[in-house]
């Protein structure tokens, strides 16, 4: 496996930055009172959107979960009209009818975040069949997370990927808890990856918090994919260091020393590290992409700000093809 | 001029399944046992052996990730027809249906359609017992987003799964299996398309409205005959779609004739009955001479070998028609 080169590492860097500073932005904004709706925060999982969208092209799929902004913008998606969503703007992705949990590009192929649980992973499987029957090359990704692999549709949608052989990858974030409930609670077998070989495909556990180990796996899963070699699945062991969302300080069901322990983990920290100690990247060219991107993000915020509501009568618009309404 | 064929409602709806995928290459068929046994009551017969494996292919038994899958194929450019076994089995799918395919146009902002066709045989009158016999359009009729269209015949069937299949909506198109083969009618052979969210007077009268959809349509005609025999004269009226509906049609109908009585086999509360005749009097209140009255099963499971009790009966329909007419 071929290390990535310093350029794609500095590109990984940049887009888990990008990632981390939207969150925090986010959470800002929520708490003073300027976005609606609720907020699902990405915070310290950032490795993994990361790392697999690294290995994709701007045309393969992925559909995402209610935690989805990390995948959209590790797909390419822009912080301005991402944040315009969340500001239920009209200048938004969705023109403000989708939200956070609900943002989707068709030009990036992001077929959408998904405020049910477990409700992409099939849809990843048509996108992929699709790839498939008109011979694309084109792959389709899953995110979900450890409690959605509880759900009926996750094993129907692994049956269905294996017995159709399809370029898909099913990329499991595994944060330990499903929503306040610890893993242990909710499932026997915590290593997700072991199911793959029920279904007849293969399955890897990796680091989720090492963009390295996450960007190895998807990178032959891909190709595996890509040549006809059928789907993978990943278990990407992480964690999120904010609560389940963000009315939620995530401390009544985890242990501060937990959380504590894993925020020494933070992805972004190790691959900086990575870049200085062994890349011989200056702290200061860093600080300067952390400080162009922050940047960005005020343009952005700028942007969401002061583009404009949707009308009321707009709550009718989009229902039906041809501008049927209601 | 365009041959005209006998055929029942099952060879129309594979003629229609069969002109489409010959049109569209980018179509596929999808469901439990569709392809070599040709669905369980035949309708894809035949069509894998035309159109290939890749085409017209088995699933397995999974309702959730048959279309959920579908959706994606749909997102992603193909257009997927999906078989749900009976109607009976689309429950564990229903998540996918409403909070997905209903959803996917508007919650994107209008950058996604979900073209699809799910197909599902729905309804009493084969001894078919609780789980092979409900009728649940009511529960799709609640969801906007989604359209639900329901033939009554041959003619009906082939018309209208061509319009669906065109239109780039997803449609829940049911099909009243108790006529699948009992009724035949003589079809166009050639390729047409029966508007949809538009309701059909097939009789004009003066006396009362009766509507009436899939099934029901049967027991409908003959209790306008009955009633003819009895001096009432009957306008009855063919839904086709439930969502959208066509309630400019009913509304107007019952503008004229001051009664109206809807007939459905699903159970009475929160039916899609109710909804036509809350609309019905909410726009023509001051013309009405009598109370709105609908014919529906019972408001229980559906009840196996007493069927025959459960399903609207042609005599229960007089009377109802009666007691509205002489009000």
């Amino acid at each position: 496996m071929p290390r990535p080169s310093k350029e794609l590492m500095l590109q990984m860097y940049r887009k888990m930055m990008e990632i981390r500073q939207f969150e925090e932005a986010a959470s800002e904004l929520y708490q003073r009172g300027e976005l609606p709706g609720f907020l699902h925060l990405y915070i310290g999982e950032e490795a993994t959107a990361v790392g697999v969208c690294s290995n994709l092209n701007d045309d393969d799929y992925i559909t995402s979960t209610h935690r989805g902004h990390g995948h959209f913008i590790a797909k390419g998606g822009k912080r301005d009209r991402m944040m315009a969503e969340l500001f239920a703007k009209t200048t938004g992705y969705c023109k403000g009818k989708g939200g956070s949990m609900h943002i989707a590009d068709v030009s990036l192929g992001i077929l959408g975040a998904n405020g049910v649980v477990g409700a992409g992973i099939p849809m990843a499987n048509g996108a992929a069949l699709s790839a498939k029957m008109q011979g694309t090359k084109k792959v389709a990704v899953a995110f979900f997370g450890d409690g959605a692999t509880n759900q009926g549709v996750f094993h129907e949608s692994l049956n269905l990927a294996a017995v159709w052989e399809l370029p898909e990858i099913l990329v499991c974030e595994n944060n330990q808890y499903g929503m306040g409930t610890p893993q242990r609670e909710h499932q026997k077998v915590t290593d997700i990856s072991i199911r793959a070989e029920s279904y007849g495909m293969p399955g890897i556990r990796v680091d989720g918090n090492n963009i390295f180990e996450v960007y190895d796996a998807t990178y032959e899963a891909v190709e595996r994919a890509r040549n006809g070699g059928g789907p993978t699945l990943i278990d990407c062991n992480t964690y999120r260091f904010r609560g389940h969302h963000i009315g939620d300080p995530g401390t009544s069901y985890r242990d501060r020393t937990e959380v504590e322990e894993w925020q020494k983990r933070d992805p972004i920290a190790y691959l900086k590290k990575v870049l200085v100690e062994e890349e011989s990247v200056a702290e200061t060219d860093l600080e300067a992409i952390d400080q162009e991107l922050r940047d960005d993000l005020e343009a952005a915020i700028d942007f969401a700000r002061s583009s404009p509501s949707p009308r009321p009568e707009d709550a009718l618009e989009d229902l039906y093809a041809g501008g049927i309404r209601p | 001029m365009t041959e005209l064929v006998e055929m029942n409602m099952i060879q129309a709806l594979n003629n229609a399944l069969d002109i489409h995928m010959h049109r569209e290459s980018n179509a596929i068929i999808m469901g439990e046992d569709i392809g070599g046994f040709g669905g369980v009551f035949r309708v894809t017969e035949g069509l894998q052996q035309k159109y290939g494996p890749d085409r017209v292919f088995d699933t397995p038994l999974a309702e959730t990730g048959i279309v959920g899958s579908a959706i994606g194929m749909a997102l992603a450019g193909l257009q997927p027809i999906v078989e749900i076994q009976f109607a009976d089995f689309v429950f564990p799918a229903f998540d996918q249906i409403v909070s997905e395919a209903a959803k996917y146009r508007y919650r994107s902002g209008g950058q996604y359609s979900i073209k699809m066709v799910i197909r599902m045989p729905y309804g009493g009158g084969i001894r078919g017992g609780h789980y092979h016999s409900q009728s649940p359009e009511a529960y799709f009729a609640h969801t906007p987003g989604l359209r639900v269209v329901i033939p009554s015949g041959p003619y009906q069937a082939k018309g209208l799964l061509l319009a669906a299949l065109n239109c780039p909506d997803p449609v829940i198109f049911l099909e009243p299996k108790k006529i699948y083969r009992s009724l035949k009618a003589h079809v166009p052979e050639a390729y047409y398309a029966i508007p949809l969210e538009k309701a059909t007077v097939v009789r004009e009268g003066r006396d009362t409205t009766l509507v009436a959809y899939g099934a029901m349509m049967e027991v409908a005609r003959e209790a306008v005959l009955l009633a003819e025999g009895e001096g009432y004269d009957i306008e009855l009226i063919d839904l086709l779609s439930i969502l959208p509906y066509d309630f400019k049609t009913v509304v107007t109908s019952v503008e004229k004739t001051g009664r109206l009585v809807v007939i459905q086999e699903a159970p009475r509360t929160c039916g899609f009955a109710a909804e036509l005749l809350a609309e019905v009097q909410e726009r023509a209140f001051t013309r009405l001479q009598a109370p709105l009255q609908r014919v529906t099963g019972f408001d229980t499971p559906f009840p196996y070998t007493l069927e025959d009790h459960y399903l609207p009966r042609v005599e229960r329909v007089l009377d109802v028609l009666t007691k509205t007419i002489e009000y």
